[in-house]
């Protein structure tokens, strides 16, 4: 009698760091295999557009600004993502409080406009974090309170932030001189961030904060509280911890974060408000948060990663002249391989002998 | 065991990638290299949408071929497609020049004022922007007076109403599309007095699902020709697939909705860009805004199809010849606003400063501005 047998996935005790490490690299170098059917198919060379795209990203000054001026954004809202998480509270609306960050920011840039530079951009990043950081609360405090999905209530106040920012851009906000095309007016220029090195100073605030919550989350009584709820919620509580105190005060960090995105991607970057100052990187930070494991530093290098990944695909585009869709095909390859390998060092998979099966049958 | 597997398994893969390496890097060799064109002018084109959108970006890329075309060896094109009317398009255009790019061309409206703070942060490089108002001293604003083709497209769209409802599918409220359904509305009212054009705006150049579900709502409320202003051929597909008619936009798409296309008013950018790159290589760049018209040749009515109405050909030549020798001029008066008040006496025209800032619908357009 043939034995029924199914191939099971099991969680792995403790992955040893090597075979992480083989398993990864595996990956990235299947994902280039697969990569290359398809650059082949698109008659260009595999091992040149490879190399194109190093370029793109890190190839000269300029580009290497640029590639950190997109990883920016991304390292600050993974780390504010990474809190939220740690605690297992699924905060998917870093795209809402980016949006409502920068709507903060640009009410205080649009009214204030004629106080100095430093104060002005001091009391912007402030009301970003206070918006930005209030906005997670309310799903938080409706978990805290009812025990709702947060996962459900955060997805859905991005489509609320979002459309808030669309109303503003095509209603009270338009710009009366841009002859009905739905824009709101520039900043002035003393609501602008200024540059250091070629890129606006976002990219201090991102250096000092992954410093700043590495040790919040691993060095501090409030960092320990949150990873034990995050644990088991019955051991904080058996440990006395104040559950629904921390879990608000790490959201409001976690928002906070997304909501000082929104400030520096509205004046830093696009100098006015619109709905495209989220860019998607609200959804883009769960990525990279998750590839670090939500480890600080870590989230710093998979940004900068992804950042070229990105800035080398938009090169590409050019250089060769293929289509939009073509480098999004690519990236998306590359991304698929390495969060699917993610599954594998995970998990690993083991015949099982359907003895359940027959014995439920026999019973 | 498992381990020399998985190392095995990890050094086969090293190899394929090397192979894959190798076997390629073996073809460019025996092709001729890129470096011959290292005297190329290289230019740069940004486009809202898709460069094959079956509308205005894919109007404006022919126009790109026709450059490269005509210039060869001289001239380097280089494209971005589906840039997005934000601070990207001056991230874009900063890529772009990083590239070596010394002549750009930013195509969309809401690219305007990006295009000119790149402009003064790079003043070798000639910028041109395409339909809005800024210029300055290495920047030039390039456009059309498609408002004379909308006219002829309104005597065919007139002509075939049998309900007399025309819609009208628009992209946003600016002056540049306020023009366009003036002129058509104008246009039909010529030969059909009775007509009404309904406006449905989209809020979008690009985005097919969204103008197809705004032509829809045009053909629910009786309309049985609808023109459009957006850079897709949904509207097109919509009434084909109602039965009924549709003029296109920007490329000749009488394929796409065989049996709804009438005609469609054309953009013919190609001459413009050879001309204006030619002038840079020699050295004659001047600071000259641009606006073409159907004399010409950049702006012109699809020949009609089949599906046109008997005798609309002759009277959209005629209105033509009169618009070229300048006996017609679509914007003279008397033309009374959506209120009925006079907007321009009889006797007047429109200034070219009042059509390019038009912020109100002539009598016979339903809709608002807002």
């Amino acid at each position: 009698m043939i034995m029924p047998m199914t191939i099971r996935a099991i969680k792995k005790s403790e992955p040893s760091r090597l075979k992480a490490a083989t398993i990864r690299i595996g990956a990235i170098i299947l994902a280039l295999i697969t990569s290359s059917i398809f650059i082949l198919l698109l008659d260009l060379n595999p091992a040149n557009v490879y190399m194109k795209m190093v370029q793109g990203a890190f190839g000269t000054a300029y580009r290497a600004r640029e590639t950190i001026i997109k990883a920016i954004p991304l390292v600050i809202t993974s780390l504010g993502i990474a809190i939220a998480f740690r605690m297992q509270f699924w905060n998917i609306g870093g795209e809402g409080q980016i949006a409502m960050g920068a709507f903060a920011a640009s009410f205080v840039a649009l009214n204030m406009s004629d106080m100095s530079k430093p104060i002005l951009l001091l009391l912007m990043i402030l009301a970003a974090m206070l918006v930005g950081g209030l906005w997670a609360l309310i799903p938080a405090f409706f978990k805290a309170q009812w025990g709702t999905n947060e996962t459900i209530v955060t997805l859905m106040m991005n489509y609320i932030g979002l459309k808030w920012i669309m109303y503003l851009q095509y209603g009270p906000w338009r710009d009366p001189n841009s002859l009905g095309f739905p824009k709101i007016a520039n900043f002035t220029e003393n609501a602008i961030l200024p540059k250091l090195m070629g890129v606006h100073i976002g990219w201090i605030f991102a250096l000092l904060l992954v410093a700043a919550v590495y040790i919040f989350l691993n060095h501090t009584k409030k960092g320990y509280e949150i990873a034990v709820i995050g644990e088991s919620i019955n051991t904080a509580r058996y440990a006395g911890i104040n559950i629904k105190r921390t879990i608000l005060i790490a959201i409001l960090l976690s928002g906070g974060l997304c909501g000082l995105v929104g400030m520096i991607q509205a004046s830093g970057v696009n100098s006015t408000l619109s709905v495209e100052v989220t860019g998607g990187v609200g959804y883009t930070a769960i990525i990279t948060a998750w590839l670090a494991s939500l480890s600080a530093p870590v989230i710093l290098v998979v940004s900068i990663l992804f950042a070229a990944l990105l800035e080398g695909g938009s090169y590409i585009q050019t250089v060769f002249g293929i289509p939009e869709s073509a480098a999004l095909i690519l990236q998306g390859i590359i991304l698929f391989f390495v969060l699917g390998s993610e599954f594998f060092v995970q998990y690993k998979f083991i015949l099982v002998k359907n003895q359940n099966s027959v014995k439920k049958e026999v019973v | 065991m498992k381990k020399t597997i998985s190392l095995l398994l990890v050094l086969v893969l090293v190899f394929a990638v090397m192979l894959t390496g190798c076997g390629a890097k073996a073809t460019p060799a025996a092709a001729p290299t890129e470096t011959p064109k290292a005297e190329a002018i290289k230019v740069g084109f940004i486009y809202v949408g898709s460069a094959n959108d079956g509308g205005y970006s894919q109007a404006h890329d022919e126009g790109r071929k026709y450059l490269q075309e005509q210039l060869g060896d001289k001239v380097e094109t280089i494209i971005r497609e589906s840039v997005p009317e934000s601070s990207e398009v001056e991230k874009v255009i900063n890529d772009m020049i990083d590239q070596g790019a010394k002549v750009i061309f930013s195509t969309s409206f809401g690219f305007m004022d990006f295009t000119e703070k790149a402009a003064k942060a790079h003043p070798d490089v000639k910028f041109y922007h395409c339909s809005g108002f800024k210029s300055g001293e290495n920047f030039n604003n390039y456009f059309g007076a498609m408002e004379q083709a909308r006219y002829l497209a309104g005597i065919v769209a007139g002509l075939k109403t049998e309900t007399n409802k025309l819609g009208y599918v628009a992209a946003f409220e600016i002056p540049e599309v306020v023009r366009g359904i003036n002129a058509f509305t104008l246009g039909a009212q010529s030969v059909n007095k009775e007509i009404t054009v309904q406006v449905n705006w989209t809020h979008t150049w690009y985005d097919p699902a969204k103008e197809k579900e705004a032509a829809k709502a045009l053909l629910d409320a009786g309309c049985d020709v609808l023109a459009q202003h957006q850079d897709t051929t949904a509207t097109q597909q919509a009434a084909e697939e109602k039965g009924v008619w549709a003029i296109g936009y920007d490329l000749d798409t009488r394929d796409s909705a065989p049996k709804a296309y009438l005609t469609a008013p054309l953009w013919h950018w190609g001459k413009y860009y050879a001309a204006e790159v030619q002038n840079i290589i020699d050295g004659n760049w001047k600071q000259v805004n641009y606006y073409g018209d159907l004399k010409d040749g950049l702006i012109e009515l699809a020949p009609l199809t089949a599906n046109a109405p008997e005798g609309a050909q002759a009277a959209v030549d005629k209105a033509k010849a009169s618009i070229i020798d300048g006996s017609l001029n679509v914007f003279a008066g008397p033309i009374k606003d959506q209120t009925g008040a006079v907007k321009v006496a009889e006797g007047s025209a429109m200034t070219f400063e009042e059509m390019m800032s038009v912020n109100w619908f002539v009598q016979g357009v339903e809709g608002k501005i807002k």
